[in-house]
């Protein structure tokens, strides 16, 4: 089973990249682009477990290691097959 | 007084910090390498900077991991001396013995250069030999020396007096400008709240000697050497 996280930085938390990058887009003309803010994907790639367990696990080592709970939060998915190949 | 300074892959100041030790100051100092879990009687473990893992993941993620963090840990639990300079304050956040996180700096520069300090306490073993408001001169070299944290934990801080360290300009003065960062209330260095754990983002090892520029660096290490 393969699984994606998403990491970005909380609302609360200032993200001078993610400000930069829009800043360049609005000097392209992307002047509809509102806001931009930058962050982490991981995929890992899972053995043995069951769905359940990996439900459990996941957000586990997102909270222990992956992100920083101080600045940062996090989504993810278990990928379907076809995502897999591409 | 024994020192330790611990050695990460990818620490680039710890032979710095540890000539300082041992060979301006003449104190017993001593490497301890990241993988052992002996902590060699020192009586105070410094976290040296540089980047360790490559900052792989974040600046200190990985390094928090690394099987000595653990006797730091309890070392520091039963009041060990801990000192992390840079990439070691950035390992101490991680692992939880101080608060807040670091950000990228606000202009997202790497900034390498000298910045103004001010002593914001001397009421700790790692500044008690600095008068007041004294003003160090001291440098700076990071990517991730923004100090974030919320607005009622900065203020606990404050009423704590775990605010050791300010950025401030050439008057002492904690301005927007001399905030070189972006650090939440110019914070440069913190300590915890038993007073046995501080990070700060200067290099205080490389303002210790005249030929450098600044020997400044060294009340903080004096303060360690010579109890209150």
């Amino acid at each position: 089973m393969k699984v994606r996280i998403l990491i970005s930085f909380k609302e609360s938390v200032l993200d001078p990249q993610g400000q930069t990058v829009k800043n360049a887009l609005h000097t392209l003309g992307y002047h509809f682009i509102k806001d931009v803010r930058q962050g982490k994907v991981f995929e890992i790639e899972l053995d043995g477990l069951s769905k359940s367990e990996v439900q459990k696990v996941i957000p586990e080592i997102a909270d222990k290691v992956l992100a920083n709970p101080i600045i940062e939060k996090f989504s993810w998915q278990i990928l379907k097959e076809e995502e897999k190949v591409r | 007084m024994k020192f330790g300074v611990v050695i990460f892959p990818g620490s680039n100041c710890d032979y710095d910090t540890f000539f300082v030790l041992k060979d301006v100051l003449r104190q017993e100092t001593v490497f301890l390498w990241h993988k052992d879990h002996n902590l060699n009687n020192v009586d105070c473990v410094i976290l040296p900077g540089g980047f360790s893992y490559g900052d792989y993941l974040r600046s200190g993620a990985i390094a928090k991991f690394s099987p000595l963090m653990q006797e730091v840990g309890e070392f520091a639990a039963r009041g060990g001396l801990v000192f992390g300079i840079c990439n070691g304050f950035q390992v101490l956040l991680e692992l939880g013995l101080l608060p807040g996180a670091m950000l990228r700096n606000k202009n997202l520069k790497f900034l390498c250069e000298f910045v103004h300090l001010r002593v914001e306490n001397v009421k700790t073993r790692f500044t008690h030999k600095a008068r007041p408001g004294q003003i160090l001169r001291i440098p700076i070299a990071h990517f991730d020396g923004n100090y974030f944290t919320t607005p009622e934990l900065a203020d606990e801080l404050e009423a704590n007096n775990q605010i050791v360290l300010r950025y401030v300009d050439e008057k002492g003065e904690a301005t927007e400008e001399a905030n070189v960062n972006g650090s939440v209330a110019n914070i440069a260095g913190l300590i915890n709240k038993a007073g046995n754990v501080m990070g700060m983002m200067p290099h205080p090892e490389r303002a210790s000697e005249a030929l450098l520029g600044s020997r400044d660096g060294l009340v903080i290490f004096n303060s360690l050497i010579e109890r209150f």
